[in-house]
């Protein structure tokens, strides 16, 4: 921060190659399919229509009863993941730093696997699991006298969702694992040390001690899972298909917006509402971003080592 | 090894180069992933050798993502020479928008009818744009050799077909008939758009609802779905969650007597069943003894040329040949339940084909009620054809509601329907 | 004493939690791979059971090999893979330590710039890039994915590594200010090693859906030089029949170059963390 005056070359040079490629390849592209959200095909080719689109998408039931519909469903499959996944995430990685545990390398590796995997695997496998028909499931609730409690979940209306979102739960836990992980190993040892001399240990030394420390990386890990949740598309559309069935309960932005800009089977693409629908996407999703850079990034306390 | 490897090259170029300066390769897309066998091994070699000069590459891409792929490259410029065409408006969209080029003059297109063409034809008929390949039927296809062990005979008529299902549900041997919810499609295509015609009345009640003189509220397109409420108690346990996939698995290893139909599963089902059962067909049951019988003859497939292409010469020399009683025949043969449409009659070797096929002479056919036209506007009949289906049989949805709501939907977009 | 009871009843319910959690993240890996050695009316007659000598069946793999050519497939897709990795993991932290570094103006609205890439699905601009591709020629060509990999990756690269470079002793850069070094060394030097574990997770991150990407190979390199293993797959998944076997045996085989481009990156995480705490 010495040399004020001087323009500072190295940043620009830091810089460069991101912005560079990451703007001709990815915001040039992007930006102008949103443009299209502005435009519609007419009589004489495309007419710009102001906001004509999101009054369609927001005003007309046709459109708007699918658009609440998936966001509501969005909502639920953000909440679950919220509330399972990076719980989990966390007390895996609390368990797995805990100092001198013995195969932590293979723990931490097993409990990554289902997040190298393609949907497409998940997708079979747990279609496989829980099938009524083939039934791993039914088989082993039977062989514990549970046979009542199973239920064909993929394929009831009021269970679809959230099985799904179950799913996708057991595969990315890996992800928050791993990152709460990396932060709870940079915490250094003399901290941990004064806490010990100070009788702080165990549950209560996490919650005082290394809680407080982590909280940047659960924000990280808390705007992830927002922003991948509101983007998700492959699993829903692997499992159940682009119509998100049963009765569209499994319908989120991803697969509503997909349908709608790519088109599908009778149905034909209309890249003009589908950009609206992205254009949406993006405000919300760009809300929830904001909010937590200006909101809560800026209160987090950070610590430096 | 890298010697050898140059010299191979080596060769190779000289070799292609001496013999065919000009070689002209033309890419074809398809979302027929299940027939690249067929066509490297018998299709293009049979082209290629009577048409020195002319390569073919079949370059399909998986069936769900087909549109959204051929459509960014045809925008972008980068999709292959010959499309494979979807029927109805998806390939007329493409046409509108000059992505396919007209084909009106080809001279093969005087060996199809114009009901084969009418999938593939602007509205008023005037232009052709894809060349027709095949056509499917729907029908129901069964376990010949359970229904011999029970006892039992193919229905004729919907009472009938109902006591059929009962007397197999009583036995418990085998689960009825195998049908699942999970993927939509399985219950409009095979239940809704196969059971369907016989109460609409084919084309008559098609074009009817076209033109706005019927709605869908009326008795003949709600009956099939009072039927297809009907069908959940002979479905399988967990018939919700079951897939596609699951369904044919479920008829192929010998544990439903019954299953629902497109004629392209003959060909599926053979190789699979390994011999295991014989199978049998009947067309869907009419609703009382001595009525027209109706059929979904669906024209499915085609071929037209992008209007791009750098070789439309050598692209149209191959389109005539797929228009040609040689392509039918080869191409019926080789996927059993594929019919042709063109107007040569093709000798056909299996005989259950020979069984679907058999029903165009006793039946009235018809194509798949929501193709043309009616799935223009939002909300999409088709798609929401499948949703009341599934809807129906699970019972989430009344038969009455479900119509009702389909109705509702088309009156919002479609002129002839707002009166 | 009794505290060193109450850790190792501590310890042994720690591994109890993990083993239990350990098994249900393994055990679908686990049906997958024992259901690829077996025949087609094995699996959906007992899919749990392990391949017998009756059931046991390379057919899925004798498939897979047999169509097209498996091993540049995956040769394609560890070259895409591994090259865009090198270039977001590069030109990501550059970004980063721009952004977490130096104050200047527009900073924040950098930040939120190149963090817009993250909310958007990449396939939205898919026309606009395949017509580029075209353009300069690129379609068919390993480039074009890398290009798309590498600005697909970036912004969630500058998000997570910004946040940690944060964490970076001022002290330490400064100390080396005053000595002389240049702001590359810094970057460089004393600041890239640091961050090793926040580098290893985001390349676990980045490669994931790079490799398992079946979108952009499709649209831009669907030819037989170029396919990549994810979309050599898809062959056998067909408008009416699947080949379960035959995917089930590809899927299998495309775990293993990712699980072992993971660990090498999971190792590097653990030693840059040792060697952090050594500085």
């Amino acid at each position: 921060m010495a040399q004020r005056k001087a323009f500072r070359w190295h940043i620009a040079v830091f810089l460069a190659p991101a912005v560079l490629v990451y703007t001709a390849i990815m915001i040039v592209p992007l930006f102008g399919t949103l443009n299209l959200s502005l435009f519609n095909t007419g009589e004489e080719g495309r007419v710009f229509v102001g906001l004509r689109n999101f009054a369609t998408l927001f005003g007309d039931p046709r459109w708007s009863a699918s658009f609440w519909n998936a966001l509501g469903n969005n909502a639920w499959f953000f909440l679950v993941h919220m509330l399972v996944q990076n719980p989990v995430g966390v007390a895996l990685a609390a368990l797995l730093s805990s100092p001198r545990l013995r195969g932590a390398a293979f723990y931490r590796t097993a409990i990554f696997i289902p997040t190298i995997l393609s949907f497409v695997i998940v997708g079979f496998v747990w279609k496989l699991i829980l099938s009524p028909i083939w039934g791993i499931a039914p088989g082993m609730l039977d062989a514990v006298g549970l046979k009542g409690l199973f239920a064909p979940w993929l394929g009831r209306e009021g269970t679809a969702l959230t099985t799904l979102a179950l799913i996708s739960v057991w595969q990315f836990v890996g992800i928050p694992m791993m990152l709460i992980y990396a932060a709870l190993l940079s915490i250094p040892d003399e901290v941990i040390e004064a806490a010990e001399m100070d009788g702080v240990t165990g549950w209560s030394q996490f919650w005082k001690i290394k809680l407080p420390l982590i909280l940047p990386s659960i924000g990280i890990i808390s705007i992830l899972t927002f922003v991948g949740n509101f983007n998700a598309f492959d699993l829903i559309y692997v499992t159940q298909g682009a119509l998100a069935g049963p009765n569209f309960s499994t319908d989120i932005l991803g697969t509503f917006l997909y349908r709608t800009f790519f088109g599908f089977q009778l149905q034909i693409g209309d890249p003009h509402m589908g950009a609206t629908i992205a254009t949406a996407m993006f405000g919300i999703i760009l809300l929830g971003v904001s909010f937590y850079l200006f909101a809560i990034q800026r209160r987090l306390r950070r610590y430096q080592f | 090894m890298t010697k050898t490897i140059r010299l191979a090259l080596l060769t190779s170029t000289l070799l292609t180069g001496a013999a065919w300066a000009q070689d002209v390769t033309l890419t074809i897309e398809s979302w027929r992933n299940d027939d690249l066998a067929i066509w490297q091994e018998k299709i293009i070699p049979a082209f290629e050798a009577a048409n020195p000069g002319i390569k073919i590459n079949f370059a399909p891409s998986a069936p769900p993502e087909y549109n959204a792929v051929l459509n960014s490259k045809l925008d972008a410029g980068s999709a292959g020479d010959l499309i494979t065409c979807r029927p109805f408006d998806a390939s007329l969209e493409l046409f509108k928008k000059g992505k396919l080029a007209d084909l009106s003059d080809l001279a093969a297109m005087a060996n199809f009818s114009d009901v084969a063409k009418s999938a593939w034809q602007t509205d008023d008929g005037a232009q052709t744009f894809c060349v027709p390949m095949a056509s499917v039927i729907h029908g129901f296809i069964y376990n010949k050799t359970a229904f011999d062990e029970l006892g039992l005979t193919p229905p004729r008529t919907e009472a009938e077909f109902f006591a059929l299902l009962d007397k197999i549900k009583e036995d418990g041997t085998y689960i009825p008939m195998a049908m699942g919810t999970a993927d939509q499609w399985e219950a409009a295509t095979m239940g809704y758009q196969n059971i369907g015609p016989n109460y609409w009345h084919g084309e008559e009640g098609r074009k009817a609802l076209i033109e706005g003189t019927s709605s869908l509220t009326d008795d003949g397109w709600v009956a099939p779905f009072r039927q297809l409420a009907k069908w959940k108690d002979y479905l399988g346990d967990g018939f919700e969650a079951q897939t596609y996939p699951d369904s044919q698995n479920l008829f192929t290893l010998g544990r439903a007597a019954i299953y629902p139909a497109g004629s392209w599963e003959i060909g599926v089902f053979g190789p699979q069943i390994g011999g295991a059962f014989e199978m049998g067909a009947f067309p869907p049951p009419v609703p009382a003894e001595g009525d027209t019988c109706y059929i979904s003859d669906h024209t499915d497939i085609a071929l037209g040329m992008n209007a791009a292409t750098k070789h439309p010469e050598e692209a149209r020399k191959f389109l005539e040949w797929v228009g040609s009683s040689e392509f039918a025949s080869l191409y019926a043969n080789a996927l059993p339940g594929f019919f042709s449409l063109n107007s040569a009659p093709v000798e056909m070797e299996d005989p259950l084909a020979r069984e679907f096929v058999g029903w165009r002479e006793t039946c009235e056919p018809t194509i798949r009620s929501t193709y043309q036209i009616l799935s223009r506007g939002t909300p999409n009949l088709e798609n929401e054809t499948w949703t009341a289906s599934a809807n129906v049989i699970t019972g989430a949805e009344t038969p009455e509601a479900a119509a009702e709501r389909l109705q509702q939907g088309l009156a919002a977009w479609h002129a002839p329907q707002q009166k | 004493m009794s505290q060193a009871r109450h850790s190792t009843a501590r310890s042994l319910a720690a591994h109890a939690v993990l083993i239990l959690y350990t098994v249900i993240a393994l055990f679908p890996v686990f049906v997958v791979v024992i259901n690829s050695f077996k025949n087609r009316r094995a699996i959906f007659a007992d899919p749990l059971a392990v391949p017998t000598a009756e059931s046991f069946d390379l057919v899925g793999y004798r498939t897979v090999l047999a169509q097209g050519d498996f091993v540049l497939y995956f040769q394609n897709s560890l070259i895409v893979t591994v090259a865009s990795l090198f270039f977001v993991l590069l030109f990501g932290a550059m970004a980063a330590f721009a952004l977490s570094e130096y104050r200047f103006r527009g900073n924040m609205l950098m930040g939120l710039y190149l963090a817009l890439g993250i909310m958007i699905p990449i396939r939205l601009g898919t026309v606009a890039i395949l017509q580029m591709m075209v353009a300069s020629g690129l379609v068919n060509t390993l480039t074009a994915l890398v290009l798309v990999y590498t600005a697909q990756g970036l912004p969630l690269a500058v998000f997570i590594l910004s946040e940690f470079m944060r964490g970076v002793s001022d002290d330490l850069k400064n100390a080396g200010r005053i000595d002389g070094l240049s702001e590359y060394t810094i970057f460089f030097r004393l600041v890239l090693p640091l961050v090793r574990p926040a580098m290893a997770t985001v390349a676990v991150f980045t490669m994931i859906p790079i490799w398992n990407d079946l979108w952009f190979p499709l649209i831009l390199a669907p030819s037989e030089a170029t396919k990549t293993i994810t979309l050599g797959s898809q062959v056998f998944i067909g408008q009416f029949v699947t080949n379960w076997n035959a995917v089930l045996a590809a899927l299998s085989l495309a775990i293993l170059p990712v699980l072992v481009l993971y660990l090498i990156f999971s190792r590097q995480l653990i030693r840059g963390i040792t060697a952090g705490a050594v500085k």
